[in-house]
């Protein structure tokens, strides 16, 4: 493709995207007020990041591995599961995860 | 009576409870800019994507697809895929903006990604009983703490390449944001149950391309959740058990 060529397709992934950001955020408002919908909406954030979470904890670089042994990033993430239940905020959570990561990282090299 | 909150504390609040995932973003961004910077694809085409498309999956994946010469038809396709998440984020937003003017929510729309998503999400849950009507602020300065993060970022791996080892695990810290996020919403059996199911199912289905598996994961989450909230199941316990009793 020419370089017009792929900055044409650069807008149309940009419409693309932001049509699925704007169309779900100004539709919505056309949704029924159901028991059923609102508790389909309650559950989105639990469930994506979840999601999210399990990925990044349990596949590090694609391959699962769910000895906390062999996998640091496992190990790190349940020790920021449990500072996030006990302190619930965002920077210990996040500051305990990466220093415990390094610290694996060091004593098993 | 709501507790009141300036525009522009509202707007500090956003930017520093988005300040953990900078550390994560601003590598990610580089790399996506040597990435570019490498791969034979036109300067002008990197920089555009930052801006207008605004999302790190879907830039990397399309990078690597217009490397190895894809059709628009796939690149198109691909975006609307791997960005399809996207559409349960403003489902989900949507009850939290019904006072907001369309100009506000347009303008938010193009500041949705997974980290504004996650950052904004809890805050307007844990402020759900009693909520500051300029909410939005929280929001917005989320949202441009990582876009400009992801400008900048772009621009310097474009110019300088990445110069940060991948042993440092600075991407480690999105997800630990997620789980200082997600873990104190997690207050009943319903939400446990969607935590498990949503979190086991993405393992399961991680192998799928394109964040197929991610978005699969989050319905069966979903839906795992819903049956224990509105008692399905329960339901249906007692309908076959009813069902046994007849003589």
């Amino acid at each position: 493709m020419s370089e017009t060529g792929l900055l044409l397709v650069v807008v149309g992934m940009g419409v693309i995207t932001y049509g699925l950001r704007a169309g779900s955020l100004l539709l919505a408002e056309r949704l029924p007020n159901k028991a059923w919908l609102r508790s389909f909406l309650r559950f989105v954030p639990v469930a994506v990041l979840s999601a999210i979470i399990a990925m990044e904890l349990l596949t590090p670089g694609g391959t699962l591995s769910v000895s906390p042994l062999a996998n640091h990033r496992l190990l790190a993430g349940i020790l920021a599961i449990l500072v996030a239940w006990r302190t619930r905020r965002i920077l210990p959570t996040v500051l305990v995860g990466l220093i415990s990561l390094w610290i694996l990282q060091a004593i098993t090299f | 009576m709501a507790k009141t909150f300036t525009n522009r504390s509202l707007l500090w609040a956003g930017i520093r409870a988005t300040l953990p995932l900078v550390a994560s973003v601003a590598p990610f961004g580089m790399l996506f800019g040597a990435l570019g910077g490498t791969a034979g694809i036109p300067p002008s085409v990197t920089l555009l994507m930052s801006p207008v498309v605004f999302a790190g999956s879907a830039q990397f994946i399309s990078m690597q697809l217009m490397t190895g010469g894809a059709s628009a038809v796939v690149l198109l396709l691909t975006t609307f895929v791997v960005n399809l998440r996207h559409a349960l984020y403003g489902l989900s937003l949507a009850p939290h903006m019904t006072r907001l003017s369309r100009g506000w929510k347009w303008l938010l729309a193009y500041f949705m990604t997974d980290e504004t998503y996650a950052v904004a999400i809890s805050r307007y849950n844990q402020d759900a009983a009693d909520p500051p009507s300029n909410l939005h602020w929280f929001y917005l300065g989320s949202g441009l703490t990582l876009w400009s993060t992801w400008q900048i970022s772009t621009l310097i791996g474009l110019v300088f390449g990445s110069h940060i080892p991948p042993s440092w695990g600075l991407d480690f810290a999105v997800p630990l944001t997620f789980i200082a996020l997600v873990v104190p919403a997690i207050f009943d059996r319903a939400a446990v149950v969607a935590a498990l199911v949503g979190g086991g199912m993405a393992v399961l289905l991680g192998g799928l391309p394109l964040k197929l598996g991610l978005v699969a994961a989050a319905f069966t989450g979903i839906l795992a959740g819903m049956a224990v909230d509105l008692g399905w199941f329960k339901k249906r316990l007692a309908a076959s058990e009813a069902v046994e009793r007849e003589p």
